[in-house]
């Protein structure tokens, strides 16, 4: 025996011998041993409560905070001089302020002696639907032109261009460097392996918290909220790129190469060609997820609709807040719109009669022409520059927002408050008080004792490190709070999830009429969730975690009907011919066969709840969230809102480590 | 086992006997994929290990294992063999879409392993060109670009190409479709357009890998005439792979059966059936119809004394079926004859045995 066929030899061992050291008595042993786990918890939560808790005042800080404060200073104090930052990181903010300003200048600042940009709504809205026209169709062109004109309206002209502004010159920098990497990625084995751990990092981590790193570096401004969200919006693009490139059917790329192309050949006549579509969708997924992470930086003083949101959030003015948050999803339906249609474009054109498609190249053009008209136009005349009236149609919409609110807060509150202080009450603040009130090591060695019980012992070291960690941040009790939170939040879409999952997936129908919504309020920022249910609930931790739950459960939806949908049919048929009902049929076959599906959306809904974590603290959910928010707007709390977002990460990392294994095992 | 290189009979129009040049010549041909894969051909003790042996000995699989032939101008060359047996990496080998561990594969002359890049592009674009299983078309050109994608690599202009492109496309028989996608059309239309964008840069051989497998049986013994009749139009050397022994024996001047990497036996249809190299090769030509294959040579037996010599005359490549009805309606044996020279006679009794044997073995 050589040393090449040993080595797999002992881990084959280990993973043999685990599931076999249970299979004797695994039917019981599990959910027993959690059982036993939190029986132990509760007992010693009795004797040991309130002692070692770690909890810290709102204005308390310990010594990694205040280093983080200090090393916040002299970051500030050598910005100009440490040749690290002169060279690099402000070379890199002057390049992206600039390509922001130019950007702004046109749509939406003032620029140079003009008091208005130097394109005016006329021009904006017209190259608006030229753009979607020629890439996509007259109907998104259509949608495209009437809701840019629909912004104005709503008197939010400005700040809904300071925002397109921005997502489009981050979305320009992610993909000029997202899909050559993408191509690179799906051309290169290596590449892929290397990239490809630092894309699942990227994307597991909860969206919000690089931003406070971020400021450390760029300064708060644009250029910060730009960068942030170029590092969130450029992984699809590169994973999506690099799937595309490897989907191109081996043969095709085979019978280029036996015809000798070159390897450039190759890559420009067919693999681009053919991944066009999918790469098409990448860049729709980067600017959907870019409008999102600019709605978010407002947190860090980025201009535009998510900064006027965050203000009317903050002074609990939800007539504001409802009509920008519209603002936001008309924006979002857009984009999305234009950019799905520009995907499937292609293939409509091919099915297109010939006679059609002769005009299309002059009829462009002339399209062309009446854009530089307007243009011009808009750059000339200051009714085509600043759009007429003063809003009203957006005070109509606020002041309805406002009153429905009223009404709702009148005639519903009993309703509403019954349903929140139920959940609060009942379930939210018991478990929260379990978690904060216990000594940090009972928590640390529940939490490990439960992730080596559902995901092995590699995993339960991993908790491990990221409870000693957790400690470490000095962030210990709101962690447990926010955790609370979470946990809540993540079993409530988990309820909603499996149970419209299950619908979805034994109707098509269901299915058919679900997922056209479920994608829409996926492409959503999460920003445009909270006014709704701050207009329901007023400012309060349930507030946030509703919002946590309608933001996460479409995921969770979806991956579960996608679960029940993949068991057999031959299956679900034996089952039926057996003589189960409808309900066995659900719990006997289809749940326990989804099972690594269902793993797999706890896993997606803890990671969508937990990002969703600070843009709750601006509604009263206090703990982490309120940290991170804090810090960006206190300087003395810029420490503590840096180790609050840390500690987010860790409770991330943590918490998808553990699902993870767990999806693994009960998969194999 | 060492693979039988049958000489016995000489079958008409064989190329071997009009052309002694091959186009193609393969010599101690290796391509074994794993770690340290070069050193196995060298090594006289693992290339005597089967294929399972030698995967668990150095975790690496022989693809194609030794294998020598040659091609000559304007044959139809068969490499038949099962799934795994290495005949679609051997076809690969040729041009080097896989790169092969040793031997050599000498084409007009030039060892194609020693071409650089620039050459090897040049042979792919001017002197060899495939057709693949699924096709391996360009979804999103028409069917006169995708015919006229491999003269669009060379340089060609757009006009000239496209003039090109439209006479294969007639060649085919695919006019009328110029204009349609290739996902518009039946598979066999596809594997049509395949075929014409093979064909469209002229090249000296054209490679088969598993054309028509993946069609339905009508669409592919269409497919299989087609290529029976341009064949006889264009009179291109083919390298054609198939799993499919009927397909092979249809279409190959010669047949090379492969199994597990090895070739087992290399010869022309009726000698594969009428002197099988071992059990695996008689246990695969178990089900072929002989009298389809077999010709008078096979079954003749010399004439003794008291045969009458009288009977009428026939050739020593006449298939069996069709001699069958004249040696029947004879009532003296019918001479095979070769060039005025009697080779042997064949009675009712040689005949019926193989159409008896025939029925016995279905």
């Amino acid at each position: 025996m050589t040393v090449a066929v040993e080595k797999p030899e002992p881990a084959q061992q280990v993973a043999d011998a685990a599931p076999e050291l249970k299979s004797s008595r695994r039917k019981v042993t599990r959910p027993m041993m959690v059982g036993a786990i939190l029986v132990v918890w509760l007992v010693l939560f009795a004797v040991l409560r309130g002692k070692q808790t770690l909890t810290l005042a709102a204005a308390d800080l310990t010594g990694l905070h205040r280093w983080f404060n200090d090393l916040n200073d002299s970051v500030g104090a050598n910005r100009n001089s440490n040749p690290l930052f002169l060279y690099f990181f402000n070379e890199i903010r002057l390049v992206i302020d600039n390509l922001v300003t130019f950007v702004q200048d046109l749509i939406s600042q003032p620029s140079g002696d003009r008091p208005l940009p130097q394109i005016g709504w006329l021009g904006v809205v017209g190259i608006a639907g030229f753009v979607s026209w020629a890439v996509g169709n007259w109907r998104v062109a259509l949608l495209a032109m009437a809701g840019f004109a629909f912004f104005g309206l709503q008197g939010l002209w400005q700040e809904s261009m300071d925002t397109l502004a921005l997502t489009l010159s981050a979305v320009l920098v992610a993909l000029v460097f997202a899909i050559p990497l993408g191509v690179w990625a799906g051309l290169s084995d290596r590449f892929n392996r290397i990239i490809t751990p630092f894309l699942d990092f990227m994307q597991t981590m909860p969206t919000f918290v690089y931003l406070a790193p971020l400021t450390l570096i760029f300064l708060i401004g644009p250029a910060s909220a730009v960068i942030a969200t170029v590092i969130y919006a450029a992984p699809p693009a590169i994973r999506i790129t690099a799937h595309g490139i490897r989907s191109v059917p081996e043969t095709t790329v085979e019978a280029a190469d036996s015809m000798g192309s070159t390897r450039w050949q190759s890559l420009l006549k067919v693999l681009l060609p053919m991944a066009k579509r999918t790469v098409v969708m990448g860049v729709n997924q980067t600017i959907m997820a870019a409008l999102a992470m600019v709605t978010i930086a407002a947190l860090i003083d980025a201009p535009g609709l998510g900064k006027t949101v965050m203000q009317a959030l903050q002074s609990l003015d939800v007539g504001t807040a409802f009509n920008a948050g519209l603002a936001i999803v008309i924006m979002a339906i857009v984009l999305d719109r234009v950019t799905t249609a520009s995907s499937t474009r292609a293939e409509e054109a091919r099915n297109a009669t010939g006679r059609f498609l002769k005009w299309r190249r002059p009829l462009l053009g002339s399209g062309a022409v009446g854009v530089v008209v307007l243009i011009y136009l808009s750059h000339t005349y200051l009714w085509a520059a600043q759009f007429p009236g003063d809003g009203t149609t957006g005070s109509h919409i606020a002041s309805a927002a406002d009153s429905v609110t009223t009404w709702v807060q009148d005639n519903l509150s009993g309703v509403t408050n019954a349903f929140r202080n139920a959940i609060t009450n009942g379930l939210l603040n018991p478990f929260q008080s379990l978690l904060t009130d216990s000594p940090w090591w009972l928590v640390g060695a529940v939490l490990v004792g439960i992730a080596g019980v559902l995901g092995g012992w590699k995993v339960s070291v991993t908790t491990a490190v990221c409870v000693g960690l957790l400690v470490g941040t000095g962030m210990w009790s709101d962690a447990m709070t926010t955790l609370a939170s979470t946990i809540v939040a993540t079993a409530l879409v988990m309820v909603f999830g499996i149970a419209f999952g299950v619908w979805m997936g034994r109707s098509m129908m269901v299915d058919r009429l679900l997922r056209p919504t479920l994608d829409a309020a996926q492409v959503m920022p999460p920003f445009v969730y909270l006014v709704p249910f701050l207009a329901l609930f007023g400012p309060s931790r349930f507030t946030a975690i509703v919002a946590a739950v309608v933001y996460a459960v479409p995921v969770a939806i979806k991956i579960t009907a996608d679960g029940i949908r993949d068991v057999p049919e031959t299956t679900v048929e034996a089952a039926t011919a057996a003589g189960c009902n409808t309900w066995q049929i659900i719990t006997k076959v289809q749940l326990p066969m989804a099972r690594s599906a269902l793993t797999l959306a706890t896993n997606q809904g803890l990671i969508y709840v937990l990002s969703m974590v600070v843009v709750g603290g601006l509604v009263g959910a206090g703990a982490l969230g309120y940290d991170v928010v804090a810090g960006f707007s206190q300087g003395e709390l810029f420490g503590k809102g840096l180790a609050a977002g840390l500690a987010i990460v860790l409770l991330g990392v943590m918490f998808d480590r553990i699902t993870q294994a767990a999806a693994r095992r009960t998969s194999a | 086992m060492t693979p039988a290189q049958t000489e016995v009979p000489q079958r008409r129009g064989t190329p071997q006997d009009s052309a002694p040049t091959p186009v193609i010549s393969v010599r101690k041909l290796w391509k074994v994929f794993g770690p340290k894969a070069e050193q196995v051909p060298d090594s006289e003790e693992l290339c005597g290990l089967t294929r399972r042996e030698l995967m668990d000995r150095t975790g690496c699989t022989a693809a194609v294992r030794d294998v020598n032939f040659e091609v000559s101008p304007g044959e139809v060359f068969v490499v038949m063999g099962l799934s795994g047996s290495g005949k679609s990496t051997l076809v690969r080998c040729l041009t080097r879409l896989i790169e092969p561990t040793s031997g050599e594969i000498v084409f007009e002359g030039e060892d194609i392993r020693d071409a650089d890049a620039k050459r090897l592009r040049e042979l792919r674009r001017r002197k060899f060109s495939m057709v693949f299983q699924h096709f391996g078309l360009l979804p999103h050109r028409k069917v006169v670009d995708n015919v006229s994608f491999g003269l669009e690599i060379r340089g060609m202009s757009k006009a000239e190409r496209t003039k090109r492109a439209l006479e294969v496309v007639e060649l085919v028989g695919l006019s009328g479709y110029e204009n349609s996608y290739p996902d518009q059309l039946s598979g066999g239309m596809q594997q049509r357009v395949g075929l014409a964008r093979a064909l469209a840069g002229d090249p000296d051989v054209l490679l088969f890998d598993e054309p028509f497998s993946a069609l339905d049986p009508l669409i592919r013994r269409d497919m299989q005439n087609e290529v029976i009749r341009l064949h006889h139009e264009v009179g291109k050397t083919m390298v054609f792979i198939t799993h499919d022994l009927s397909e092979a024996l249809k279409l190959g001047d010669r047949i090379l059966i492969m199994r597990d990497g090895k070739m087992v036996q290399c010869g022309t249809g009726d000698e594969l059936v009428g002197a099988p190299a071992d059990d695996y090769v008689r246990e695969f030509v178990k089900d072929v119809p002989r009298g389809d294959v077999l010709t008078l040579r096979w079954i003749m037996r010399p004439a003794v004394d008291g045969d009458a010599l009288d009977g009428p005359e026939l050739g020593p490549d006449v298939v069996v079926r069709e001699a069958t009805r004249a040696v029947l309606a004879a009532d003296k044996p019918v001479k095979v004859v070769e060039n005025g020279k009697l080779l042997g006679i064949v009675g009712d009794e040689e005949i019926l045995a193989v159409v008896a044997g025939q029925e016995g073995d279905a």
